[in-house]
């Protein structure tokens, strides 16, 4: 399977893939309606870390010993045994925060609204993730995971 | 029904966290082997933690379900639900049924859980009196409630706590009876313990600390009426729910021979004393990270990992199990609070670092210069980098004081700590990059 890397070298902490991500999981799929006037705004499914002069997005690495799926109460979170991408289903979610902290990298989203957590899906209908396709840096990269171990 | 006789390669007894953990591991590794999971319970597994849901909303079981319809089917599961497993024969491989049918086995699983603890009070055992850790538990609940009812709740931990946030929701009035000091005094440290007990007195919940029930009396028809506790006070009610904890359900095992300590010993490989049978979950000793030692955390996360590694041994690939560390999360009544591992260390040999920022608290336990444990309340997104410090014995004196920062995250750690898992992996650069050797290790400065 692919999944998203960093270049933290050339990471200037800019945020457009923040912003890309938002969009990409918006109703609307447009800048300013999905930013300004959608009720359920979406959150970015990934976040940069700064510390200067230090940053980098972190995004879900879709583990496969995924800790958040072994965590999960309810079977809401799986990955899938093909694309080995780790997802979460949104009507089994009760938002209970265990994969929050079983998670090592931080990258869970809370949807407080809702009451439900928000991950990266790797954009799965699209060939390349939104955050890699809009980064202007080529921070990040869309490559094949190493040292895989999916079934 | 006449007795009759199944043979299987794989026998799992429990339907819940480590036993679907350990059906997912054995079918990674083995499809053909003949499989079968045996429960007292009648339902496909279901999330035992939703069954406060069901309680405050009726939640229906298709909601509640862990694993989707068709999942025994798909992965060639022969189930036997509502049976009870009666006597188990280690020289014979073979488990009877309360029914009367025998099931010979090749690798058992006891995945059989914990039961709740009754103590003896005067006037428990009768109607009116519930524990809370099945889906039929709060079916009962459920049946016997109506919107005039009050409750008292025997325990302030994570299943008394959740009891009363959906009896709450159901609007029945709730007193809660804790018999140490502060409630959930296990998962959290003193501080987080206040301000959840502030949230609950807010939410109209009565908590009486430092006090147990002495006695349940009865009125006409043997309806409760109320309870008395041990000082003499007298609190009505019509309910009472009996949220003290669990202990391993160990009657199966007990007379077998196989090594008990307080659950089934387990060893690195979640096998017990004997070499065809294993563990997990609720009823087994298993090692836990944080206190570097086996002990007992019933935990569904530790019990779905325990299965799965005890069907990946059982099923013939060898995986050692990485160690569990107690991770609870609460969201009652909106706040949000986790805790993992050591909480409130028990001699000075710790050493506590703590912060509050507005409405977030945190504190992360040290001992020996690595993480123990963490208490994490309000904003709890990155709590789980610290959790994986505990899990992954992580010295962190040089950046100690990170742990606690506001803007704590994965950027505040040492480079190695976060550079091999985000970076490009070599074979799959383009072109090679250019990394600087690491000059700032100077995290959390």
């Amino acid at each position: 399977m692919k999944t998203v890397y960093v270049k933290e070298e050339v990471c200037i902490g800019c945020g457009l893939c923040e912003v890309y991500c938002r969009l990409e999981h918006s109703r609307s799929k447009d800048l300013i309606k999905s930013f300004k006037r959608e009720s359920q705004q979406p959150m970015p499914l990934l976040r940069v870390e700064r510390r200067e002069p230090i940053s980098f997005a972190v995004t879900c690495r879709h583990c496969a010993e995924p800790h958040c799926v072994y965590a999960c109460i309810t079977g809401a979170l799986q990955r899938d045994r093909e694309s080995g991408i780790v997802t979460v289903d949104g009507e089994k979610c009760i938002g209970c925060w265990t994969c929050i902290l079983a998670c090592p990298f931080g990258v869970i989203r809370q949807e407080k609204g809702k009451g439900k957590i928000a991950k990266c899906d790797l954009c799965l209908a699209k060939k390349i993730p939104a955050c890699v396709d809009n980064c202007p840096n080529e921070a990040l990269v869309y490559a094949e995971v190493q040292d895989e171990t999916l079934s | 029904m006449v007795q009759s006789s199944h043979r299987f390669k794989y026998l799992i007894i429990g339907n819940s966290a480590g036993g679907i953990g350990a059906v997912e591991a054995i079918r990674e590794v083995d499809r053909p082997g003949t499989l079968a999971v045996v429960s007292d319970e009648p339902y496909p597994a279901y999330s035992r933690p939703l069954i406060a849901e069901y309680l405050a909303e009726r939640c229906p079981l298709e909601r509640m379900l862990f694993r989707p319809s068709g999942f025994y089917e798909r992965n060639k599961v022969v189930t036997f639900l509502g049976q009870k497993a009666a006597r188990l024969d280690l020289d014979e491989h073979t488990l009877a049924l309360e029914s009367g049918e025998e099931i010979r086995w090749q690798k058992l699983l006891l995945a059989t859980g914990g039961s709740p603890i009754v103590p003896p009070i005067k006037g428990a055992g009768r109607r009116g009196v519930f524990t809370f850790t099945t889906l039929d538990d709060a079916k009962a609940i459920d049946h016997y409630l109506d919107s005039q009812s009050r409750a008292v709740v025997i325990g302030g931990g994570l299943i008394g706590l959740s009891v009363t946030e959906a009896l709450c929701r159901r609007g029945v009035a709730v007193t809660v009876i804790e018999m140490k000091e502060r409630i959930l005094n296990v998962m959290l440290d003193e501080a987080a313990s206040a301000i959840e007990e502030e949230l609950l007195r807010r939410a109209g919940i009565r908590i009486i600390t430092g006090r147990t029930v002495a006695e349940i009396s009865r009125g006409a028809e043997d309806a409760v009426t109320g309870v008395t506790l041990d000082d003499g006070t007298p609190i009505p009610c019509e309910l009472v729910i009996v949220a003290i904890g669990v202990r391993p359900r160990l009657e199966l095992v007990a007379s077998t021979g196989i090594k008990i300590n307080r659950g089934v010993i387990v060893d690195h490989y979640m096998a017990t004393s004997h070499p065809d049978v294993y563990a997990c979950g609720d009823v087994a000793e298993a090692y836990d990270i944080a206190y570097g030692e086996c002990r007992l955390t019933p935990i569904w996360p530790n019990a779905y990992l325990g299965g799965r590694t005890a069907g990946f041994n059982m099923a013939g690939k060898m995986t050692k199990y990485p160690g569990g560390i107690a991770m609870n999360a609460l969201n009652y009544f909106g706040l949000d609070a986790v805790s993992a591992g050591i909480v409130n260390p028990p001699d000075d040999s710790y050493e506590v670092l703590s912060q509050r920022y507005d409405s977030t608290y945190r504190k992360v336990i040290l001992k020996k210069g690595q993480v123990v444990g963490l208490v994490f309340v309000g904003n709890i997104e990155k709590s789980g980098i610290i959790c994986n410090l505990i899990r992954d014995k992580i010295r962190v004196a040089d950046f100690k004081q990170a742990l606690v920062a506001e803007d704590f995250g994965l950027s505040l750690l040492p480079r190695e700590r976060w550079q091999p898992h985000l970076e490009v992996p070599p074979s799959a650069l383009v072109q090679a990059a250019e990394t600087e050797p690491a000059e700032e290790l100077v995290a959390g400065e």
